[in-house]
C-alpha cells in the first residue's frame, strides 16, 4: 500500500509539471545554472571577507599595501556582481519554465522570504559599489572608518541572503517533520521551513567554505598577474597577494572539515537513509573522490609553501625537514584514499574473501582515514609555522623553552591522534565516533597554543634578511591554480552529493520528481557535469581577470602609482612586511 | 666499504641523484605495494591477499605525484632531475637512447592498451556499494515496521541462552552453506556466487551495523535491495517468507555473539556516524 501512493502521484502529478530543455534536457540545465551562480555567489561572499580584513590590518596596523591590496580584491568583485546576479536570474527562469509546478510550491512557501532576498540583495549591490568607487574618496580619517563599516555591512548582507537561499535548498532535503505531500505548502510556516534540521549546519559550512573559495580565486587571480607581469615589481606584488591569497584560503579551510563532519551528523540525525546513503551507499566512492582532491590541496599548498621557502633567507635550515613531511602526507593521502569496498575482478575477490582486503580493509574504516587527516592538518600547520619563523631569529630569552613547548604540543597531538586511531579498532562504532571529538580537539588545541607561542616568541625578533618577493619559480604559480582549480571542483562534487542524495525527491519524501530525469546519475556522468561547470566558471572568472586587467591598462599612470603605493619589494629587498600571521619579513 | 668504480659505489653515487632517487622510490613503491602489502596479514595470523590492480594504479599514481613533488620542491634539486632528461633528449651523443626511447614507449604504451582492451571471458572489475541505504519503513508479513530506532527486542526478553541455541540452529541450518562455519563467507557454495556472501568475521561488515539494519537484509534479501546502485546480483534469499520474526532476531543474536562484534547502537539522539 506504501508504494501505490508513490505511483498515483506520479501519475497524477506529471502533466504540465515539467518543461524541456533541448538537447541536454531539463536537470542539466538547471544543474548547471545554479552551480555556476552557486560557485559565482561564493565567490562574492568570500572575498569581501577578507578584503574587509584586509583593510582593517591596512587601517589598524597603518600600512597602506594592505589596503591597496583589500582595493585589488574589491575590484574583483564588482564584474563577479553582475556576473552572480546573471545565473542568479538563468536559474530562475529555468526553474519556472522547467519545473513550474515545484516552482509554484517553492512560491508559495517561500515567497516572503524572495522579496527579502530580492531587497538585501539590492542594498548589498549598491554597498558594494559605495564600497569600491568611495575607497578612493573616503581614505583618511574618521571617512576612512565609515568606509570600513560599508566592507563590514557588505559582508552582512551578503550572509544574510545567502542564509534565506540556504533555507530554501536545505528544505529541499530535511523539510519539517510531519510534512506530507498533501501537505499544504501555506499550512507550514515559512520560518518552520526556513530552520529546518540542516540550515544552521549548511550556513556554517558555507560561511567557511567561501572564505577559502575565494581565498583561492584571489591566488589564482594573482597567480595569472604575476606570470603576466612585466616588470619586477608587478611580479613581487603578485608573488605577495598570491601568498596571501593562498594563506587565507588553507588555514581556514583546515577547519572547514570539521564544519562538514558537523553537517553530516546532522543529515544522519534527521534521517538515516539519507546518511547512508550519502556515506555508506552509492554514493560512498564519492568520498574517495573527495579525499584524492583534499590530498591534492594538501599536497599543493604544502609544495607551494617549500617552493616559497626558497625565497627566504635563513630557510635553508629547515630544507631538510620538507621531505619527511612529504612522505607523511603521501602515506595521509594513500590511507584517506583508500577504499573500504574496492573495485576489483572476479578472482580478486576470491582471494581477498570478498570486497575486503585482508589488511587494507583496516584502512578503509573512519579511525584510519580520520587519524590520516589529523596528521595532515598537523603536518601542513608545521609547514606553515616554519615558513613562518624561516627568516626570524627569536630574541626572547625563553625562546628555546618556547621551542621545546611548541615541540611537546606536537608530539602530544600526534600520540594523541594515533592513540584514538588506533584505539579506535577495538571499541563498538557508537564509542569510535566520538574520538573523532578527541583527535580534533587535541589538533586544534595545539595550533592554538603554538600560534600564541609564535606570536610573543617572535615579537622583536632579529631579521634573517628580507624575503624575497617575486623570485619564485613559475611552477609555483601553476600550483595556485591547480589550487583553484581543485576548489572549484571539490565544491561542485560536494553540491552534488549535497542535493544528489535526496535521489527521486524533489523536496525528501514530500514531492516526488517524477519527470524523465528522476534518476540519480553515476558517478561518471556526474563528474563530467562538474567538470562542464568548472570550465564554464574558470572561463568567465579568466574572462574578469582580464577585464581587471584590461581596466588598469587603460590607466596606466593610475596602475604605476597604485603598484608604488603597494610598494612591491625589489626582488632584493625590504618588500610588503605581512600581518603577523601570515608570514615573516 | 666497496672500492671505488665498484658497482656499490656506483649505486651510491647514481641514488645521489635525484633522477635516480625518483627511479628507485618509484620501484620501491610498486615492489611494496605489489608485494610487501601481501606479507602484511600473515605477520597477525590473517590469510594473505595480493592488492586489486585498481588499488594497486591508484596508490602509484599517488607515488608519482609524490615522487614529483619531491624532486621539484627545490631549485637546485629540480634542476639536477632534469639534468639527465635534458641530456637524454638532446646531447648528440645519445641517439641511441633517444632511438631506444622511441622503440621502448610505444611498445609499452601499446603492451598496456592491449592488456586494456583485449577480450577476456572474466567478469570485469566491480564496483559495488555494500551498505545499501535502508528505507524508511519495511513491511514485514503484513506488518510496517519502522526501522529508524528498532530494536532487537530478543536482548531484553526471555532467556538470553534459549535465543542463542534458536540463532544457531536456524545459522546452521540455512546460512551454513554460504556464510560457512566461521562466518567468514567461505562456505562450500561460496565459490560459486559473485558477489561472494559477506563475511561476518570482518569488521566492515554487521560490526558497523545496526541490529535493524541486518533485520531488513535478512528479511528481504537480495531482491528487496534499493534500486539505486543496482546491479546488486545479490543471490541472498529473502528469509522472510521461511523464517519468523523471532528466528530472524535470534540468529542476529547468535551472529554478533559468534564474531564477537557489537551492533551499532542508537544514541540519544538517533543519529550515528559513517558505516
Amino acid at each position: 500500500m506504501t508504494d501505490l501512493f508513490p505511483l498515483l502521484q506520479a501519475v497524477a502529478d506529471t502533466a504540465g509539471a515539467y518543461g524541456r530543455f533541448p538537447v541536454i534536457g531539463s536537470r542539466a540545465a538547471v544543474w548547471i545554472a545554479a552551480e555556476v551562480h552557486l560557485m559565482f555567489a561564493a565567490f562574492v561572499l568570500g572575498v569581501p571577507m577578507f578584503a574587509v580584513i584586509t583593510e582593517a590590518i591596512g587601517i589598524f596596523g597603518k600600512d597602506d599595501k594592505y589596503d591597496r591590496l583589500a582595493k585589488e580584491f574589491t575590484r574583483l568583485l564588482v564584474v563577479a556582481y553582475s556576473a552572480t546576479a546573471i545565473w542568479g536570474a538563468v536559474l530562475t527562469f529555468f526553474l519556472t519554465t522547467l519545473y513550474p509546478r515545484f516552482w509554484s510550491h517553492l512560491a508559495r512557501l517561500f515567497g516572503l522570504s524572495m522579496w527579502i532576498y530580492v531587497g538585501l540583495f539590492f542594498i548589498e549591490s549598491f554597498t558594494l559599489y559605495l564600497y569600491y568607487y568611495g575607497w578612493d574618496r573616503w581614505q583618511t580619517g574618521r571617512a576612512k572608518y565609515g568606509h570600513w563599516t560599508l566592507g563590514l555591512l557588505l559582508n552582512v548582507w551578503g550572509t544574510a541572503v545567502m542564509f534565506i537561499a540556504n533555507g530554501w535548498l536545505t528544505y529541499m532535503m530535511s523539510p519539517p517533520a510531519g510534512m506530507t505531500a498533501e501537505t499544504l505548502p501555506e499550512s507550514v510556516g515559512l520560518w518552520n521551513a526556513l530552520a529546518n534540521a540542516t540550515w544552521m549546519p549548511i550556513n556554517i559550512h558555507r560561511l567557511i567554505a567561501n572564505a577559502v573559495f575565494g581565498g583561492s580565486i584571489v591566488a589564482a587571480y594573482a597567480a595569472y598577474r604575476f606570470l603576466a607581469a612585466k616588470s619586477a615589481e608587478e611580479r613581487a606584488h603578485y608573488d605577495w597577494m598570491g601568498y596571501v591569497g593562498n594563506f587565507v584560503a588553507i588555514s581556514i579551510f583546515i577547519v572547514l572539515p570539521f564544519a562538514g563532519y558537523y553537517l553530516g551528523r546532522e543529515i544522519y540525525q534527521y534521517n538515516q537513509q539519507l546518511g547512508i546513503t550519502m556515506m555508506g551507499g552509492f554514493m560512498s566512492w564519492l568520498w574517495i573522490l573527495q579525499a584524492f582532491l583534499i590530498g591534492i590541496l594538501f599536497l599543493v599548498s604544502n609544495y607551494y609553501l617549500w617552493i616559497g621557502m626558497g625565497r627566504i633567507p635563513g630557510a635553508e635550515r629547515f630544507m631538510p625537514y620538507t621531505k619527511w613531511m612529504l612522505v607523511i602526507l603521501v602515506l595521509g593521502v594513500i590511507v584517506w584514499a583508500t577504499p573500504h569496498t574496492m573495485i576489483a575482478n572476479r578472482r580478486e575477490l576470491e582471494e581477498m574473501g570478498g570486497s575486503h582486503h585482508p589488511f587494507l580493509g583496516v584502512l578503509g574504516v573512519m579511525s584510519a582515514k580520520n587519524t590520516a587527516v589529523n596528521l595532515m592538518i598537523l603536518t601542513t600547520f608545521l609547514s606553515f609555522l616554519l615558513y613562518r619563523r624561516a627568516n626570524k631569529r627569536p630574541t626572547a630569552a625563553w625562546a628555546r623553552a618556547g621551542t621545546i613547548v611548541q615541540g611537546l604540543s606536537f608530539g602530544a597531538a600526534t600520540a594523541v591522534v594515533l592513540f584514538f586511531g588506533v584505539y579506535g579498532y577495538f571499541v563498538s562504532a557508537i564509542v569510535r565516533i566520538g574520538f573523532s571529538v578527541y583527535q580534533v580537539l587535541a589538533v586544534l588545541a595545539t595550533i592554538v597554543v603554538v600560534v600564541v607561542l609564535d606570536i610573543l616568541m617572535l615579537r622583536g625578533a632579529q631579521s634573517r634578511g628580507a624575503i624575497r618577493w617575486g623570485q619564485m619559480p613559475e611552477r609555483s604559480q601553476y600550483a595556485l591554480f591547480l589550487l583553484a582549480v581543485t576548489f572549484t571542483w571539490l565544491m561542485g562534487l560536494m553540491g552534488f552529493a549535497r542535493s544528489g542524495i535526496r535521489q527521486h525527491w524533489h523536496v525528501f519524501e514530500v514531492i516526488r520528481d517524477t519527470s524523465p530525469d528522476a534518476v540519480t546519475p553515476a558517478l561518471g556522468s556526474a563528474a563530467i557535469m562538474i567538470s562542464a561547470c568548472v570550465l564554464i566558471f574558470l572561463g568567465l572568472v579568466s574572462f574578469i581577470f582580464w577585464l581587471s586587467e584590461l581596466g588598469q591598462k587603460s590607466s596606466p599612470g593610475r596602475e604605476v602609482a597604485e603598484l608604488a603605493a603597494a610598494a612591491p619589494p625589489p626582488p632584493s629587498g625590504s618588500g610588503p612586511s605581512p600581518a603577523p600571521l601570515l608570514g615573516g619579513d | 666499504m666497496s672500492a671505488p668504480g665498484t658497482w656499490a659505489s656506483g649505486i651510491r653515487e647514481a641514488l645521489r641523484h635525484p633522477f635516480w632517487q625518483a627511479v628507485a622510490l618509484l620501484l620501491g613503491a610498486y615492489l611494496l605495494f605489489e608485494f610487501g602489502i601481501a606479507l602484511v596479514p600473515p605477520l597477525v595470523g590473517i590469510k594473505s591477499a595480493p592488492i586489486p590492480a585498481s588499488v594497486l594504479v591508484q596508490y602509484m599514481l599517488t607515488a608519482v605525484v609524490g615522487i614529483l613533488l619531491y624532486v621539484s620542491d627545490q631549485e637546485e634539486r629540480w634542476r639536477r632531475f632534469k639534468e639527465p632528461i635534458r641530456a637524454a633528449l638532446v646531447d648528440p651523443n645519445k641517439r641511441w637512447i633517444r632511438a631506444a626511447l622511441l622503440i621502448v614507449v610505444p611498445i609499452s604504451a601499446g603492451f598496456v592498451t592491449y592488456r586494456q582492451v583485449r577480450p577476456s571471458v572474466g567478469a570485469g572489475a566491480q564496483l559495488r556499494s555494500i551498505h545499501p541505504a535502508p528505507p524508511s519503513t519495511i513491511s514485514f508479513r503484513g506488518r510496517t515496521m519502522t526501522l529508524a530506532g528498532l530494536e532487537n527486542l530478543l536482548r531484553r526478553s526471555g532467556d538470553s541462552a534459549q535465543h542463542l541455541a534458536t540463532g544457531r540452529r536456524v545459522y546452521y541450518a540455512n546460512c551454513l552453506p554460504c556464510h560457512g562455519d566461521l562466518l567468514d563467507g567461505r562456505g562450500q557454495y561460496a565459490h560459486a556466487f559473485n558477489p561472494a556472501p559477506l563475511s561476518f568475521a570482518d569488521n566492515g561488515t554487521i560490526a558497523q551495523l545496526t541490529e535493524s539494519y541486518v533485520f531488513w537484509r535478512i528479511a528481504k534479501g537480495g531482491r528487496g535491495l534499493p534500486r539505486e546502485g543496482t546491479p546488486w546480483n545479490s543471490a541472498m534469499p529473502a528469509w522472510e517468507e521461511f523464517l519468523t520474526e523471532d528466528e530472524i532476531w535470534s540468529v542476529i543474536v547468535f551472529l554478533y555473539q559468534h564474531t564477537g562484534w557489537k551492533p551499532r547502537t542508537w544514541d540519544e539522539e538517533g543519529g550515528g556516524g559513517a558505516p
